[in-house]
């Protein structure tokens, strides 16, 4: 079914080399700019502290040392980073769909709950299946929490973005409440359940310090989240929608199917995120355990541009963040608020440099017109 | 020459892998409509992009008034009078018409809009031009040919002296795009100047001074339009001779493949679409679709394949039930779809070439062990395609968003041929193709029709209907008119039954075999 050979042979006997040209110098300038984007950050909340009378040096010499400064504080980075890797991953993922899960934070409450009961009811069984058969609760109660909303989307067309928000307050609220009543540990002082058995407890990596196998989780996660993306089937079809919903469509793709199945492995991996603070850190389910680690996930999730690996740096920066914000607030009496918009001004600019980026790419390359 | 008002001279554009403009200089002069020519590809959308400032040249001078001027932004040319009616229009639909054009405009009150005096001014730019708009109707509620009229509104009142319109009758109906042809030459009466794309020879004919033909990035030449004629420009354009009408053998029609009865279909506004259309398609014939867009088409092609409900009526497939079936199973049962939009429905624009090829099948054998994606299959796939089929790009890795609009058509064409499929829905297959293309397609799809498959033929184009097909079926207000024989009916009588009044000729009974 060839053409004619007398058509003139052109673009084709060109090298693919040639297109690779431009990489180098792309790759440079997009590990260069949200570093120094980073740094303008880090460089006005030094004005914002020293306007309060603080000595910014020294209070940005806490951040970094309650950061990295010692193995301990180094744990500490990653126990902060665990959390927001998972439920940023699910953000990412649901985003691939072109769907935007604000629910992480419900999902994320359902997975911690789902994984207390499993720890405290469950009992007699060996560690190495206690813990995984939590984990796996948190997955599956996550999952249904996100799969509730693609179904209404995809069933309705109900935007998925007011039906997760809604989701986190039933979730929320109905976990406060079970902390409160039925799930109250026994003498009944705090608002907290009891505590899991030891068997379904996350070991700890290095003694000393929170440092957990909950890691692995996270990590396991990653890899299988950019796995599904790249090289499966579910993957194709799920990038196809979020691309093109209406070309998937008339391409046989279950667009509707596909919203479904996104939030729910969107759902299951914040509910994860929960587990891994319960079986790794925190052991008891408490009122408002989570310090909005699902909303944080979105940013991480922009941030690392909704590609796993991605999603684990940003993941990583926001926990040394948070780790180094205690540090700095306990030792250098920067008031919490203020670090906050610190938190805030980093992920301003890194978006915003990742932003020039793009303007930049799209100089080189703008998008066609016609 | 003292008329000469826009020079482009020694344009030079790379984009990795591929040059799409090398050294082109071109001159538009005053009041003169210049068309471009050019394959699929040849760098004619870049030529234009890089003279509205959307694209920065790698080498080259552009030069207004014999000055040489800086185009760095769209803004920059408009303020320099020069403006560009894209293919795809960039209005908001949920504004009036009024609005759109002044949309960005200073008001001579600032803070405050003065619509009162946009009006006088807009009404009056209309009737300068005789392009009838209606200043307070909403941008969605007006036909396609409405909302071009708009964007050159648009263009006009921010003072263009040159009007750029890249393929601007790709989407409009035959009289829409008369009408135009009206504007064009007002335009140029009043000492306007226009570059006017269009891969259609008798429309540059009918409606340019001089033409320039550009292949592979290159000026092949420029001639003046009196002095030249379609196949000359046919051959400067693809560098070998065209044939325009294709010949073919008589069809050998077997088993009825693709029935309806009596289906009803519904369309967004919940309004009768399709009133009782039944038709049979028989393995190795053409059954071509011809009308005015907007009498059913759409509705005629996703009932078909699956997208779109039928509230009464069958659809049979080799005699077997499939009326609203999801679109999945039919395409294992050997549909193959080439849609009538090829960017929002064909293709997947940020996915690649590579993807693209595999957008139906990706979770089948050979591309998939089960859910797992054969790279290196899916990757020797769109390679071998790409090959067979023409298509121009560096690469199987490259977006399809960045191929030109024949290239992208070629993907979704190489897709679907390649399924072996039984029956093929063909919806304006060839709109935006270069004639080399063109003729390409038409002889694809009578080779495929020779190899038995059965295939509808929805087309706006009624040459193209009247060539390819083997009967004719003229479709208005949602219903079947009759079907004729193309090669015997006169075309006044195809146009009188798509204006609405019932076929007489020879009218097909369903077992006649052609
Ligand atoms: N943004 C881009 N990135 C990479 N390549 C591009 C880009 N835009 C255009 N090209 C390539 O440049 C060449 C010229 O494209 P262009 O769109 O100018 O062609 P065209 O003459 O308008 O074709 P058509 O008639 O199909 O619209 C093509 O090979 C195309 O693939
Ligand atoms: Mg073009």
């Amino acid at each position: 079914m060839s053409h004619e050979a007398s058509k003139p042979v052109v673009a084709k006997g060109k090298q693919p080399a040639e297109a690779l040209q431009a990489f180098p110098q792309q790759m440079i300038l997009s590990s260069l700019l949200p570093l120094a984007a980073i740094l303008l950050a880090l460089f006005i909340g030094a004005v914002l502290i020293y306007a309060v009378g603080i000595n910014p040096w020294k209070a940005y010499r806490f951040l970094v040392y309650g950061a990295f400064g010692s193995p301990n504080s180094i744990a500490e980075t990653i126990v902060k980073s665990c959390p927001l890797v998972l439920a940023g991953l699910g953000f990412a993922f649901a985003f691939r769909c072109g769907l935007f899960n604000i629910g992480a934070e419900g999902q994320l409450y359902l997975g911690a709950l789902a994984s207390i009961l499993v720890g405290i009811y469950l009992k007699g069984l060996p560690a190495i299946l206690h813990a995984p058969i939590a984990v796996i609760a948190a997955a599956l109660a996550g999952g249904i929490w996100g799969a509730i909303p693609g179904y209404l989307k995809a069933r309705f067309g109900i935007s998925e973005i007011i039906n997760t928000i809604m989701m986190n307050y039933i979730g929320i609220y109905f976990v406060s409440y079970l902390v409160h009543g039925p799930l109250r540990e026994p003498p009944g002082y705090y608002p907290q359940t009891a505590r899991i058995a030891d068997t379904a407890a996350f070991p700890k990596l290095i003694e000393g310090t929170r440092l957990h196998a909950g890691v692995f989780v996270a990590l396991l996660a990653a890899f299988l989240v950019y796995h599904i993306l790249k090289n499966t089937t579910l993957g194709y079809q799920i990038k196809a929608v979020g691309y093109n919903r209406e070309a998937a469509r008339f391409g046989g793709i279950n667009v509707s199917a596909s919203f479904v199945v996104t939030m729910a492995i969107s759902g299951a991996l914040a509910g994860l995120a929960g587990a891994n603070e319960m079986l790794g850190v925190q052991h008891r389910l408490l009122d408002g355990f989570s310090p909005g680690y699902g909303y944080d996930a979105i940013a991480v999730a922009l941030l690392g541009r909704a590609h796993p690996a991605g999603v684990f740096l940003a993941a990583l920066l926001f926990g040394s963040l948070r780790a180094g914000a205690n540090m700095m607030q306990r030792s250098a009496a920067v008031p919490v608020q203020l670090i906050y918009i610190i938190q805030g001004l980093v992920v301003l600019f890194v978006i915003g440099s990742t932003f020039l980026m793009d303007r930049y790419a799209a100089r080189a390359m703008k998008r066609r017109v016609a | 020459m003292e008329d000469l008002i826009l020079e482009a001279r020694g344009i030079t554009k790379t984009f990795p892998g591929v040059k799409a403009n090398d050294h082109i200089d071109i001159q538009l002069r005053r009041g003169e409509v210049l068309a471009v020519l050019g394959e699929n590809g040849a760098g004619k959308t870049t030529l234009m992009n890089i003279l509205y400032g959307l694209y920065q040249p790698d080498e080259g001078e552009i030069r207004l008034y014999g000055k040489p001027v800086r185009v760095d932004s769209p803004k920059a040319a408009i303020d320099l009078g020069i403006g560009m009616i894209h293919q795809h229009f960039m209005l908001i639909p949920n504004f009036t018409v009024l609005e759109n054009i002044i949309l960005g405009m200073p008001s001579p009150r600032e803070p405050l809009l003065d619509l009162k005096y946009a009006k006088s001014k807009v009404v009056e730019l209309s009737k300068k031009y005789g392009l009838s708009i209606d200043p307070d109707a909403m941008v969605w509620q007006i036909s396609v040919g409405a909302q071009q009229r708009v964007e050159i509104i648009k263009a006009l009142y921010r003072g263009a002296e040159i009007l750029i319109l890249d393929e601007p009758t790709a989407v409009l109906t035959p009289q829409e795009a008369q009408d135009l042809f009206a504007v064009l030459k007002t335009l140029k009466a009043q000492g306007k100047s226009v570059i006017f794309i269009s891969h259609k020879l008798d429309e540059v004919m009918e409606v340019s001074d001089r033409v320039t033909v550009l292949r592979d990035g290159k000026v092949i030449g420029t001639v003046n339009t009196r002095e030249t004629n379609t196949q000359e420009l046919a051959r400067m354009m693809v560098g070998r001779e065209v044939l325009f009408k294709i010949g073919k053998k008589p069809a050998c029609p077997g088993t009825v493949a693709l029935e309806l009865e009596d289906v009803w279909v519904l369309n967004e506004k919940k309004l009768p679409a399709l009133k009782g259309v039944s038709l049979q398609v028989r393995s190795g014939e053409i059954l071509g679709i011809a009308g005015v867009d907007g009498n059913g088409q759409t509705e005629l092609a996703e009932v078909i394949t699956g997208l779109r409900r039928a509230i009464k009526g069958n659809v049979k497939m080799f005699g077997e039930d499939v009326t609203n079936q999801t679109p999945r199973p039919l395409i294992e049962r050997g549909l193959a779809h080439i849609p009538a939009d090829r960017r929002r429905q064909g293709l997947v624009l940020d996915f690649s070439i590579a993807e693209n090829m595999i957008l139906e099948t990706y979770y089948r054998h050979p591309f998939a062990r089960r859910w797992i994606l054969r790279h290196d299959v899916i990757r020797n796939n769109a390679k071998e395609l790409i090959r067979q089929y023409d298509v121009r790009t560096p690469g199987y890795q490259v977006p399809a968003k960045n191929l030109s609009g024949g290239n992208q058509q070629k993907v979704i064409i190489a897709r679907e041929f390649s399924r072996a499929p039984k029956i093929l829905i063909a919806v304006q297959p060839t709109r935006g193709l270069d004639v080399g293309a063109t003729e390409y397609v038409h002889r694809s799809l009578l080779e495929q029709r020779d190899k038995g498959v059965a295939i509808l033929l929805i087309s706006t184009d009624l040459e193209e209907v009247r060539n390819v097909s083997d009967r004719l079926a003229v479709i208005f207000g949602g219903q079947i008119m009759g079907i004729v024989d193309p090669a015997t009916t006169p075309i006044e009588e195809i146009g009188m039954m798509m204006a609405g009044s019932v076929g007489k000729g020879p009218v097909f009974s369903e077992t006649t075999a052609v």
